[in-house]
């Protein structure tokens, strides 16, 4: 059984590496929205505030907000990459992430010897690595481009190879950022298929995006982040409504 | 009710449980050793793409060095060369291990920015594939050592093999340096230059190009040297004359208090590691 839940959790950004004291100055004297000063007296920006929700087995969220909003910071916290700062955060299951395509992929490998290096990732052997590359072969439609070094590859060969890679180990838990929307009609067309499999499976799926008919498509639910905080949760139509999108 | 074959991570900022998380990254990031292993070979193909020698430049470039050097030097400190040589050899090629090991340190942890930032990972990978990295490097370095000495008949014996616990501890001050100096260099920027010239320094005062003996009554205060320690176990064995108690005391000394400050380190700021690279 997955299960995400979060209380009062909260991420924040220092700007390391910055002119702190101009900065301050300079940010500081106007009123900030999302810089603040934390108790060491750092410029930090406050990307996730006080943050709390519960998503359960076969639900199928959409995050939805303006640039900025916090969506993809979400995702990779989810995931594991940042320690929230405060609240807590409970990930219970599988996770399969599709956030950033290139994430761990060396473009000097082949297709398959990337996905090799994925499984290696995600701690399997090479065994397993090169069983897995079969699998994802046959998804991922890349023909003989598949034991072609991958900085040779299109974008939307890129997504195809990501998603083909992020399904076929059937996470329990999948969060995706928009950019899958970059592979062709009939791709689209089996990864739906393959979505809604992995979903009816009583999965979870996180999705960050912008395009409304996706949300409206795929997602039960909807979390409106505005600020790094949620200004609405509930079945999408509802949420999309009240926002006027 | 949650599933038994499913993972959970749990976190609290209220009780993050530091230590607990850093002795599972630990032990997850050395179960990947396969990873490790496959990313450290990479740097290595990628390096030398499309060369013709490939990672034999490696070799190349130190046999020239070492010509170079031991002719001159052997000159410049009125040595026999046939004494001098092999000694610099294995000197030159520890001592390159060495320095490459530390600089590398440095970028250890914020090289790997791009995965870093976009997946979990235990962070003790990183540390691991500079390790194997390294290892990968001297092994095309060292077989210069059997050849300099069929060249000048050195025959050193069965002593040699007392230079394997040298490199274990070698490659466990490389583990934990690349954990202490990588996450020092991720959030302070300005040490990686620091640590480039501290080397630069340690070079001259370390007995690399010049003999432990020829300071004098000086010699017992060498040990003190992180640097000369940790060689000389290696160095010593190598050429036939073992490494004293001091030597062993000093170089093990220096590596548990390396692993004591790295660890230290690492289960204070390892959550923060991704805000900082």
């Amino acid at each position: 059984m997955a299960a995400i839940e979060a209380a009062g959790m909260a991420i924040e950004f220092p700007l390391y590496h910055h002119n702190a004291r101009s900065l301050k100055q300079r940010v500081l004297a106007s009123t900030p929205l999302r810089l603040k000063r934390d108790e060491d007296n750092r410029i930090v920006v406050a990307a996730l505030r006080d943050l709390t929700f519960r998503i359960g087995d076969g639900e199928r969220v959409a995050l939805v907000g303006p640039n900025g909003a916090g969506k993809t910071t979400l995702l990779r916290t989810i995931a594991g990459v940042y320690e929230p700062v405060a609240g807590s955060l409970r990930v219970a299951g599988e996770i399969g992430s599709l956030i950033d395509p290139a994430a761990g992929m060396d473009p000097l490998l082949t297709g398959r010897e990337n996905v090799v290096l994925r499984a290696l990732y995600r701690g399997m052997t090479e065994a397993a690595g090169r069983a897995l590359a079969d699998e994802v072969q046959g998804f991922a439609g890349l023909n003989e481009f598949f034991d072609v070094p991958i900085r040779g590859y299109s974008a939307g060969m890129n997504v195809r190879l990501a998603f083909a890679m992020a399904t076929a180990m059937t996470p329990e838990i999948l969060l995706m950022d928009e950019w899958f929307l970059a592979g062709d009609a009939e791709f689209m067309a089996r990864a739906d298929q393959r979505l809604s499999k992995l979903v009816t499976d009583a999965e979870i799926l996180l999705i960050a995006t912008h395009d409304m008919s996706i949300v409206r498509k795929w997602c039960t639910r909807a979390i409106r982040l505005e600020g790094g905080r949620i200004l609405a949760d509930g079945p999408v139509a509802e949420v999309l409504d009240a926002a006027g999108l | 009710m949650i599933h038994a074959a499913s993972p959970v991570h749990d976190f609290d900022a209220a009780a993050p449980r530091r230590r607990e998380r850093a002795i599972e990254d630990l032990r997850d990031g050395l179960a990947r050793w396969r990873l490790a292993w496959a990313l450290a070979r990479s740097d290595i193909t990628h390096r030398y793409r499309g060369s013709v020698l490939g990672p034999f430049w490696l070799t190349l470039s130190t046999a020239v060095m070492l010509a170079a050097l031991g002719i001159l030097y052997a000159k410049l400190f009125r040595v026999d060369i046939a004494a001098y040589l092999p000694w610099l050899a294995v000197s030159l090629i520890v001592w390159n291990t060495l320095s490459q090991i530390v600089t590398d340190a440095t970028t250890s942890l914020t090289g790997a920015e791009g995965v870093i930032r976009q997946m979990p990972l235990p962070y003790s990978v990183h540390a691991l594939r500079v390790v194997f990295r390294n290892a990968v490097i001297a092994a095309h370095n060292l077989p210069l050592i059997a050849v300099v000495f069929a060249f000048f008949g050195v025959l050193p014996g069965w002593g040699v093999l007392a230079a394997i616990p040298g490199f274990l501890l070698i490659a466990i001050a490389a583990f934990a340096a690349s954990m202490f100096l990588g996450m020092v260099c991720a959030r302070f920027r300005d040490i990686p230059p620091i640590v480039a010239s501290v080397m630069q320094i340690a070079f001259f005062v370390s007995p690399v190009i010049w003999k432990p003996d020829m300071v004098g009554h000086w010699e017992p205060f060498l040990a003190i040297n992180p640097f000369f320690a940790v060689m000389e176990t290696v160095r010593g064995p190598l050429m036939g004359t073992g490494a004293g108690p001091l030597v062993w005391t000093m170089a093990i000394g220096w590596t548990g208090a390396l692993v004591a400050g790295a660890w230290v380190f690492f289960v204070r700021f390892r959550g923060r590691i991704a805000f900082w690279v």
